[in-house]
């Protein structure tokens, strides 16, 4: 049991970030750190697949010729692009956060709730 | 010939950052024109061709798979790309009055390159064959979909698009997730590949949980019912042309990949015995009822419009979790045949908008007797909303009445029923406040009612309305095109 | 006349409705003229429904192929097709006839009426009509289905000319009422017909024989029953006195002959050519399905005698009447198809006579409950000839047309086979439901002539037009003229029923 938990710690490592993240997005009523929980969550996300590449006793995947043994390139090629799309989406959010301050003049979800249910 | 595919990639990505640059609104809007039809052009090409169930296979960067991303088109991939060009044309048809009377001027070009850039996330996520490109694709297209909807008049489609934003991220991380986990198991991403050594990893327990994270995220994707929450606000609140080319598409290609999911990543065997079919059947049913119900109860003509696409939404799942030759066909149809009936009446809507400035229910009585032309179309479209013969609407409800009356589904086929009734019941709040309520004097901002500013109809907007009624009439009658894409589809989807 | 072939007939007879709606939708401001030309597009349809006729080998009629022709397949089997049959015949021979004397009675009713809008309500009666012929000469369920469909879409406008609160009203019920039942029921049971026996194109001795088990015979015609809620079952009959807000000509034309006999059509042909009478004997369907016409005949005629409103007296006379063609049917004997179908017939020119005459009354006296027509029948002795004979018909006396088809109906009734129960309710109902029908109905023109005229607008229950005496004439001359000729037709039937014997029959010759 102790076993598995502990060679698979990573993994729990990164289960609970992914948990942190989805809590926060879902708990706080501030846009910003629901983009916070947001963002946080699609780092676990990235850090899984680069984890899921390590190979035990690999290297860096560049070629060398001191080394046999590298770990998967692939999915830290893969992650690169999703970093990306996570920056870009992390980025929409925000302006689309300062936009609705520029409207609403707040950014906390429940005021403009309210304010929307006015209308 | 397969060169032809990879350009309805790369033509729109080249074109959008230049269209972003240029600051002329007719400019822009004639290249997003173009690059529509070009689309459209290539895909009935290439639908043409794989018809009759070959394939065009194309490697990028001629990488060969499983490590190079190939695009295997069959005549499903074909279908969609075909209807989301075609949606892609109609849409910017009707942009050219729409877009400057809603976008504020220095925000067009970059409109349109949000534009270009939906159309060319959707259409790649139609041709791919490789699971990680196709979220990507997927991304791309959300990205560019949460921009879009944000540029509505009303500050409700900035937290419209935030909400969208929030749960359409979890969604495709989600479907992230799956996808690592199905690449941890398999140790490639194609399609194909996967499919074809399914036997070998079948058996772990991390492929189950794969499926349900892929699942799960396109859900909330395709706005299935009970992962719809984000869809009233974003469809009512963005632009009119937004709307249309969204109501039209992206939960469309959204089902499409949860077909190739369900049918092409993984044999049917393997998950047919679990609980999902059923579950995925009752809550389309749930779908059905819920969606017609809520959208009887709007006042506003958009957010009804939405409401009937969550339920138009549950019939294609009922399709296609019927898993039968016959329900398959349905839901492919249906993909198709409801992309024309909602994108004619959003441009409806659109049309009701442009002239009267608003879109509520109340406010709008009467005005159907001054457009009797348009009231005509939307009321074509919205009999074919609610399946009368002759219209598309009656073609998928006929199949999926079939589909369930074959096996035995008598619960299923009640519900479809329902839905039609229910349907009667909305689209006649729409016929009798624009027709049968009497005048209200039309308020527009800084015009008077009464005086002759007020705008006609221009008649790109009546076009687009007419070419989408008079499809909607045309693939009721003759579903030659239609079924033969649809059938040869399904049998396909059903080989693997 | 000419040497058209049957299929070109066939496709005359809709596209002439529409092109005479085309030009009559341009005569605005001709007003002469427009009402030439629908009586015109009327006699021209006649004509070629005559030619349809004539072209039937009718002791061939089995071979309708030759005059099928298919104008579209929107679903693989499924086709829109159109064929020449004798009951179509029928059908049609009796809408397009009795348009001839709606239009020339509704020029009458709608200038003296100065009713407006009234080349949209020519138009549309046109298209309507085009409706019709569509479903008497659908080859297929699913053609019938489809223009069954239209037809209600189509004369949802004509319902509602009125526009006012009550006519939308009105409007709303008979839309929901019938576009609801036809999909909740009838298509349904269609994909159900479809799936079992792979067709739906009409057969003699039904398409359901072989495939269906018996036991499912009866929920399925229940389904169909009820799908087709133009046939005015109860309780899905609330849209026909809820159309009765619809101008007098559109009542008597579409709501006592074309709309509501399109129902017991497709009525009659579901029975005789989906499911065969043979298969309904045997299943035993028929045993307790009866009881529905039953109760719907016996239940109508007693509200029929609460209603003070002629108008709608006479639409619950109509349901009433109605479900003797179902009861007919369903009786699924020689003499019941025999007697059912003629009725279509009898039923059409007597209650179309009826209800232009309560449209003359209203038109000349401004009145419209029956409390206070007593005494006007000394003003206005034709129309109240023309309501009796029309009543006399219905109930079925000797020198009406009408006689012929109660006698077929009694007949059937009489050598049914069933239960004996139901055997004895069938009998008895048809008793009381001609008594019942004496009662309410012939009352009318009894006060009319016989009874003293009520003295002033304040004694009745009712304000009135003007009283009884006060420059109350007889209806304007094409309304008489319109009246006169269903009228004749109810007579000449009786002395020479042959036509409709002929196109009858041969429903019961397999």
């Amino acid at each position: 049991m102790i076993e598995y938990i502990v060679g698979h710690i990573n993994y729990w490592l990164i289960v609970a970030i992914m948990m942190v993240g989805l809590y926060t997005l879902m708990s706080r009523s501030n846009l910003i750190k629901k983009l916070a929980g947001l963002s946080m969550f699609q780092t676990a996300v990235i850090l899984f697949y680069v984890s899921l590449g390590k190979v035990t006793g690999g290297t860096v995947p560049i070629i060398s010729e001191e080394y046999s043994v590298y770990s998967n390139p692939l999915p830290q090629v893969l992650m690169l692009t999703a970093i990306v799309v996570g920056v870009a989406t992390t980025a929409l959010g925000f302006a689309l956060v300062i936009r609705i301050k520029e409207a609403y003049n707040s950014v906390e979800e429940n005021e403009i709730s309210a304010m929307d249910e006015k209308e | 010939m397969e060169q032809l595919t990879i350009l309805l990639i790369v033509i729109p990505l080249m074109v959008a950052p230049i269209t972003a640059l240029i600051p002329s609104e007719k400019v822009t809007w004639l290249l997003t024109l173009i690059v529509c039809l070009i689309s459209l052009a290539i895909s009935c090409y290439i639908l043409y061709e794989v018809i009759d169930g070959s394939h065009v296979i194309y490697e990028l960067g001629g990488w060969r798979p499983p490590w190079g991303i190939e695009y295997k088109i069959d005549s499903l991939n074909a279908f969609v790309a075909l209807i989301v060009s075609a949606m892609g044309c109609l849409s910017c048809l009707f942009a050219y009055r729409s877009v400057p009377d809603e976008i504020e001027e220095k925000m067009i070009p970059l409109f349109y390159a949000a534009f270009q850039l939906c159309l060319l996330g959707l259409l790649g996520i139609a041709l791919t064959g490789d699971i990680f490109n196709l979220f990507v694709f997927l991304e791309i297209s959300s990205l560019a979909t949460y921009a879009l909807i944000s540029m509505g008049k009303n500050r409700k489609a900035l937290t419209a698009a935030f909400s969208y934003l929030i749960l359409g991220t979890i969604g495709a991380t989600f479907f992230l997730i799956g996808v690592g986990f199905l690449f941890a198991a398999s140790g490639s991403l194609n399609t194909a590949d996967i499919a074809s050594r399914f036997d070998s990893f079948k058996d772990m327990q991390l492929v189950e949980t794969a499926l349900i994270f892929m699942v799960m995220g396109i859900a909330l994707k395709a706005a299935i019912f009970p992962l719809h929450s984000w869809l009233p606000n974003a469809y009512s609140q963005a632009p009119s042309t937004v709307g249309i080319f969204l109501s039209a598409t992206a939960t469309k290609v959204s089902i499409y990949v949860l077909l190739r999911i369900l049918y092409d990543l993984y044999p049917v065997d393997y998950w047919v015995n679990m609980l999902l079919p059923q579950i995925m059947l009752s809550l389309g049913c749930v779908a059905v009822i819920y969606g017609s119900y809520r959208a009887w109860q709007q006042t506003e003509m958009k957010r009804l419009l939405a409401f009937s696409s969550i339920a138009q939404i549950g019939y294609i799942v009922i399709g296609f979790s019927l898993v039968s030759q016959l329900g398959l066909t349905a839901a492919i149809l249906h993909l198709f045949n409801h992309a024309l009936i909602k994108s004619t009446l959003f441009i409806g809507a659109g049309i009701l908008l442009y002239r009267a400035n608003t879109t509520e229910l109340g406010s709008l009585r009467g005005l159907g007797r001054d457009m009797p032309w348009t009231f005509a179309a939307i009321t074509l479209a919205g009999l074919s909303l609610i399946g009368v013969p002759g219209t598309v609407g009656f073609v998928t409800k006929w199949y999926l009445l079939e589909a369930a009356v074959e096996k035995g589904m008598w619960i299923v086929v009640i519900t479809i029923v329902l839905g039609s009734v229910l349907a009667i019941g909305y689209v006649w709040k729409i016929v009798e406040n624009l027709y049968f309520r009497s005048k209200r004097k039309v308020h527009i901002q800084d015009v008077p009612s009464g005086d002759s500013a007020i705008a006609r109809t221009p008649k790109t907007m009546s076009a687009a309305l007419w070419i989408g009624a008079i499809l909607c009439i045309f693939f009721g009658l003759n579903t030659e095109l239609s079924f033969e894409a649809a059938s040869s589809a399904a049998t396909a989807l059903l080989k693997q | 006349m000419t040497q058209l072939a049957l299929t070109d007939l066939l496709i005359l007879s809709m596209i002439i409705p529409i092109v005479g709606a085309i030009i009559i939708s341009r005569l605005d401001k001709h007003i002469n003229l427009r009402e030439t030309v629908t009586i015109v597009t009327a006699i021209i349809l006649f004509i070629i429904n005559v030619d349809i006729y004539l072209s039937l080998d009718l002791d061939h009629a089995k071979d309708v192929a030759a005059s099928r022709f298919t104008f579209a397949e929107p679903i693989k089997g499924l086709s829109i097709a159109f064929s020449a049959t004798a009951f179509g015949s029928l059908f049609a021979l009796i809408a397009s006839g009795l348009w001839i004397a709606t239009s020339i009675y509704a020029i009458g009713y709608m200038r003296a009426h100065n009713e407006k809008q009234q080349t949209r309500f020519y138009v549309l009666f046109a298209v309507a009509i085009a409706g019709v012929m569509a479903v008497a000469y659908s080859d297929n369920l699913f053609t019938l289905f489809l223009f069954y469909e239209i037809l209600t879409v189509s004369t949802y406008p004509l319902v509602t000319h009125a526009g006012t609160r009550d006519a939308r009203k009105g409007g709303k019920t008979y839309i929901l009422i019938l576009m609801g039942s036809s999909i909740l029921f009838f298509l349904p049971a269609m994909v159900i017909v479809y799936f079992v026996s792979g067709t739906l194109t009409f057969q003699e001795g039904g398409i359901l024989a072989d495939n269906l088990d018996m036991i499912w015979a009866a929920p399925l015609l229940l389904m169909f029953l009820f799908g087709i809620s133009k046939a005015g079952l109860m309780p899905l009959h609330k849209w026909l006195p809820a159309a009765m807000v619809a101008p007098t000509p559109v009542s008597a034309l579409l709501h006592a002959v074309a709309v509501v006999k399109a129902g017991v059509f497709s009525v009659m042909k579901v029975v005789v050519f989906i499911f065969g009478t043979d298969f309904i004997t045997e299943s035993g369907a028929n045993h307790w399905l009866i009881w529905i016409p039953l109760t719907t005949i016996v239940l109508a005629s007693f509200i029929a005698l609460t209603k003070d409103n002629l108008k709608e007296r006479l639409a619950y006379s109509t349901i009433s009447q109605l479900s003797y063609i179902i009861l007919g049917a369903l009786l699924a004997n020689e003499a019941g198809i025999l007697g059912g179908t003629m009725h279509i017939a009898m039923h059409a020119f007597a209650k179309i006579a009826l209800f232009f005459a309560a449209g003359a009354i209203l038109v000349a006296s401004h009145k419209k409950y029956v409390s206070e027509l007593a005494g006007l029948g000394r003003v206005m002795p034709f129309t109240f000839i023309v309501f009796t004979i029309g009543t006399l018909s219905i109930i079925g006396l000797p020198f009406f047309g009408g006689m012929w088809s109660k006698w077929y109906l009694i007949s059937g009734g009489l050598s049914f086979q069933g239960p004996a129960a139901t055997y004895w309710a069938v009998l008895i109902g048809l008793t009381v439901s001609s008594l019942l029908n004496i009662y309410y109905l012939l009352s009318i023109p009894m006060t009319a002539f016989f009874n003293k005229p009520v003295k002033s607008s304040t004694e009745g229950n009712h304000a009135s037009g003007h009283p009884v005496g006060e420059g109350i004439k007889e209806a304007p001359l094409a309304c008489l003229i319109g009246m006169a000729i269903p009228t004749f037709i109810t007579i000449y039937l009786f002395f020479d029923p042959q036509v409709f014997y002929r196109l009858s029959s041969t429903l019961t010759n397999f």
